[in-house]
């Protein structure tokens, strides 16, 4: 670790380049919210035409929804004590909550595709009307975030590894909880207004 | 900042039962309850906007660091298009043909 850490400030803000960078992906998580609110809406726009295929009540399965909600909501809450320990520089904690936390969220991507390869055995296909053609893009949108943060985070997790807690790693570090949290967030409203709007009858 | 002495994330175990407790509630009043329609949705809608604010707050610190008022603003203005554009598209689309 570099002589010259500010006692005062988390390791993350250390320097400005690193204020920088955390404050920048702020913004970008600003256009995250509106990527996802144009597929939120065309979703609700949709969710009524059939166009005679599969409705959410022949489809949507209360169990496999409820597990999927449960281990993305575990691997935000181990992705955050991930961090606590990050904070406390403890080295072995972070990594250990983070391998915790992708092995939650690689469940979740497992149970999705499983959902998903369900649902076109039962003929609901992206092509079968414009209601599957909105649920497939949002969670397909979303799914791809996680896959991409799993991935994300291994890379992070190795240059951890290999040179440590610095001001640099702690950075890219906080700036990966941000995303997975993120996530998170975005399924709560999934998990909200598709699954259980769709389940009420 | 999770400063703690004795090790306990408090905020951390709080935030994630307090999401366990509103993700069940939400779910209880969606399928097991006979409310009207425009209840369960305004009631759970509530419930979602509830938990994100939790997350954004306990796990994410958004008010934390030297930018937290900007990181705020950017956050409502994010936050104030997608409303715009979620109720906008369901509100313009709702004319004719349903």
């Amino acid at each position: 670790m570099s002589a010259n850490v500010n006692a005062a400030l988390p390791l993350e803000y250390q320097s400005e380049q690193s204020r920088m960078n955390i404050f920048g992906f702020w913004i970008f998580l600003g256009a995250e919210i509106i990527l996802f609110a144009t597929l939120f809406a065309t979703y609700a726009v949709m969710s009524h035409r059939y166009a005679g295929g599969p409705t959410q009540h022949d489809l949507f399965e209360i169990n496999g929804v409820m597990i999927e909600t449960i281990l993305l909501l575990t691997s935000s809450f181990t992705c955050g004590l991930a961090i606590y320990e990050m904070h406390r520089n403890q080295k072995k904690g972070l990594l250990t909550w983070m391998v915790i936390t992708l092995l939650l969220g690689a469940g979740f991507v497992g149970m999705e595709v499983t959902e998903f390869v369900h649902y076109v055995h039962e003929g609901a296909t992206m092509q079968t009307s414009a209601f599957l053609s909105g649920f497939f893009v949002l969670l397909g949108t979303h799914g791809l975030h996680v896959s991409v943060g799993i991935g994300w985070a291994i890379m992070i997790m190795i240059q951890i590894a290999k040179k440590g807690l610095t001001p640099i790693t702690a950075r890219k570090a906080f700036i990966i909880g941000l995303y997975w949290h993120f996530l998170d967030v975005v399924w709560i409203f999934i998990f909200t207004f598709v699954y259980l709007k769709g389940m009420v009858s | 900042m999770d400063h703690h002495s004795n090790g306990f994330p408090i905020t951390q175990v709080f935030g994630f039962v307090l999401s366990l407790v509103l993700t069940f509630v939400a779910l209880f009043v969606a399928i097991k309850t006979s409310l009207s329609f425009n209840v369960i949705i305004w009631t759970i809608g509530t419930l979602a906007v509830i938990q994100a604010g939790l997350q954004l707050f306990m796990f994410m610190h958004l008010r934390d660091g030297q930018d937290s008022k900007a990181q705020t603003i950017n956050v409502i203005y994010g936050v104030f298009i997608a409303v715009l554009t979620v109720a906008g598209s369901i509100w313009v689309m709702s004319f004719g043909g349903m």
